[in-house]
């Protein structure tokens, strides 16, 4: 705080850790560790009399999310007296919304992503959009300090202050890419550290704030690289980020500076949808083989296993193997074909419309392939070593995406309901 | 011309999501004049990627060449939605390893060997 920022700004999400978290609402993160963090964010905030503001809001940016972030942010203010005006602003898209969206031609997958029906919307068991810095810039408007923002297009809480203060969209979009994953483009990389950004007319500049990392020319770069699809045009919420003519120049003492980046409003104005359903319930087991008669002939076993379970489990669901040792990590994709370690893990996988038929069909896989006797058989006491007692573990739910598109809109603030808080006020 | 470990000439090889139904892939290479030359002969094309992870040239989405990071990007459809049930990688974080095995054909540069790091 020594260098006094004009902001705190925090990205909070991803789709990365996969469709569960908004399936269910929950976030990622523990809740203790976000109520560490944003106890010396907020504390940093308001003895500044500077805005702080929150990203995709715990971990996916739904209205639970934000429900849940807000009720750790009132014990903050409550327990070291703070007080702020305090925006919400939600993310969540009704489902009528998005079906008169995929009615009027409003609705565009977003390539690799399938086609969708109006059925397929109503599978969906949450839908959030991506909002883009116009919410925000309502909030800081209406002289909110702390923003709590659902779902979020990941630059917006670091670029919306810059933009409503006159800087170049182009540069404050491009500075908050950089600045929601931390101190990942510096060098060493960490996604733990925070980092200082310095926003100009023509140009910005990065610093680490932890003294073992520093910013370079190279590291900025190629941070230009994570997670995209193509580092030279960067699609976003009312348009695309330009990156064939910016340049990073290193500076003295760990610092980079960023210039050229252009910032390409679309018409009409579009949001990314994401959406989950339910794909079902799992149960998995875990075990090892060491036996090498059965290592050596494991996919016909296998798939005898797969046989004999359709027609004994007396359930109805997907049975998985995923054998580790073999091509665990990258199933149809691994080169690796003839190659097998001389121990296995193997991990049994049933997914089933309830709890009861994923663990029926586990369990027969289980026990079938346990006592099975495969060719050449010579040891006949069980062919698993099994990780755990109990054997087989119920998983809970299984979501999987299934919106994943870019839907027009009229007002990019109207989607985004705000609700304004006099917190401890 | 000989053949070089492109584990020899790159600083990263790292696989990644780009969204829920993409994989990206990103090499970064130590020395801007090997980059070059990688991008002049086009080494990485959709022919050689699609090969190399046994899919079909229409699931490689993108190959891009990044200059400022001496940089290529190669993009494509995700096998199984991440997540979703028969997913083996749910961040698509370790599916880089078939790079790992290039071997690239390079004319002699320099008989110093490349640089360790890059800053």
């Amino acid at each position: 705080m020594e260098k006094r920022p004009d902001l705190i700004a925090v990205d909070a999400g991803s789709t990365d850790p996969g469709p569960f978290y908004l399936g269910a609402g929950k976030s990622f993160t523990s809740r203790s560790a976000v109520k560490r963090d944003l106890e010396i964010l907020l504390k940093g905030a308001v003895a500044n009399a500077i805005p702080c503001i929150i990203g995709t809001a715990g971990g996916c940016g739904a209205r639970e999310n934000v429900n849940w972030t807000k009720e750790i942010i009132d014990e903050l203010a409550k327990k070291n007296g703070l007080s702020f005006r305090m925006a919400l602003i939600y993310a969540d898209i009704p489902k009528d919304v998005v079906r008169e969206a995929l009615r009027t031609g409003k609705l565009t997958p977003l390539h690799p992503a399938p086609d969708i029906t109006e059925e397929e919307i109503g599978e969906s068991v949450r839908i959030v959009a991506q909002m883009g810095a116009e919410p925000v810039l309502k909030a800081l408007e209406m002289n909110c300090q702390v923003i709590v923002c659902g779902r979020c297009y990941d630059p917006v809480p670091f670029s919306a202050p810059a933009i409503k203060k006159g800087f170049d969209p182009g540069l404050a979009v491009h500075m908050g890419k950089i600045l929601e994953c931390a101190a990942i483009a510096a060098t060493p990389g960490s996604g733990r550290d925070c980092v200082m950004a310095t926003l100009y007319k023509n140009h910005f500049e990065l610093e680490a704030l932890n003294p073992q990392r520093r910013f370079t020319r190279l590291s900025t770069a190629a941070h230009t690289l994570y997670e995209k699809t193509d580092p030279y045009f960067l699609p976003g919420p009312g348009g695309t980020l330009d990156l064939a003519k910016t340049t990073f120049t290193s500076l003295e003492e760990g610092r980079v500076r960023v210039s050229g980046t252009r910032f390409l409003p679309s018409d009409p104005y579009t949001v990314k949808l994401e959406g989950v359903k339910r794909a079902g319930f799992r149960t998995i087991s875990i075990a090892g083989i060491r036996d090498p008669i059965l290592i050596r002939q494991i996919d016909s076993v296998l798939a005898e296993i797969r046989r004999q379970t359709e027609k004994d489990s007396g359930a109805t669901g997907n049975l998985l193997f995923h054998v580790y040792g073999k091509n665990g990590v990258m199933g149809a994709m691994e080169p690796e074909k003839d190659r097998l370690s001389h121990e296995l893990g193997l991990v049994i996988e049933a997914v089933a419309p309830d709890p009861e038929q994923a663990a029926s069909i586990c369990a027969c896989a289980r026990s079938t392939l346990l006592h099975f006797g495969y060719p050449g058989r010579i040891s006949t006491a069980g062919n698993l070593a099994l990780l755990y007692s109990p054997s087989d573990i119920p998983c809970g739910e299984v979501y999987t995406f299934n919106i994943y598109h870019l839907m027009t809109v009229d007002d990019p603030v109207a989607c985004f309901p705000i609700t304004v808080y006099e917190v401890n006020r | 011309m000989r053949n070089v470990p492109v584990t020899d000439i790159a600083a990263v090889i790292r696989s990644k999501n780009s969204g829920p139904y993409e994989l990206t892939f990103d090499i970064l290479f130590k020395d801007e004049k090997v980059y070059r030359q990688i991008k002049n002969i086009d080494f990485f094309t959709p022919e050689r990627m699609a090969a190399l992870y046994g899919v079909t040239k229409d699931e490689i989405i993108k190959i891009v060449y990044f200059d400022p990071a001496f940089a290529v990007k190669i993009t494509m459809v995700r096998p199984v939605v991440s997540g979703a049930p028969g997913d083996t990688d749910v961040y698509g974080a370790q599916q880089h390893a078939p790079l790992l095995s290039l071997q690239i054909p390079l004319a002699e540069i320099s008989s110093a060997p490349y640089p360790a790091s890059r800053s």
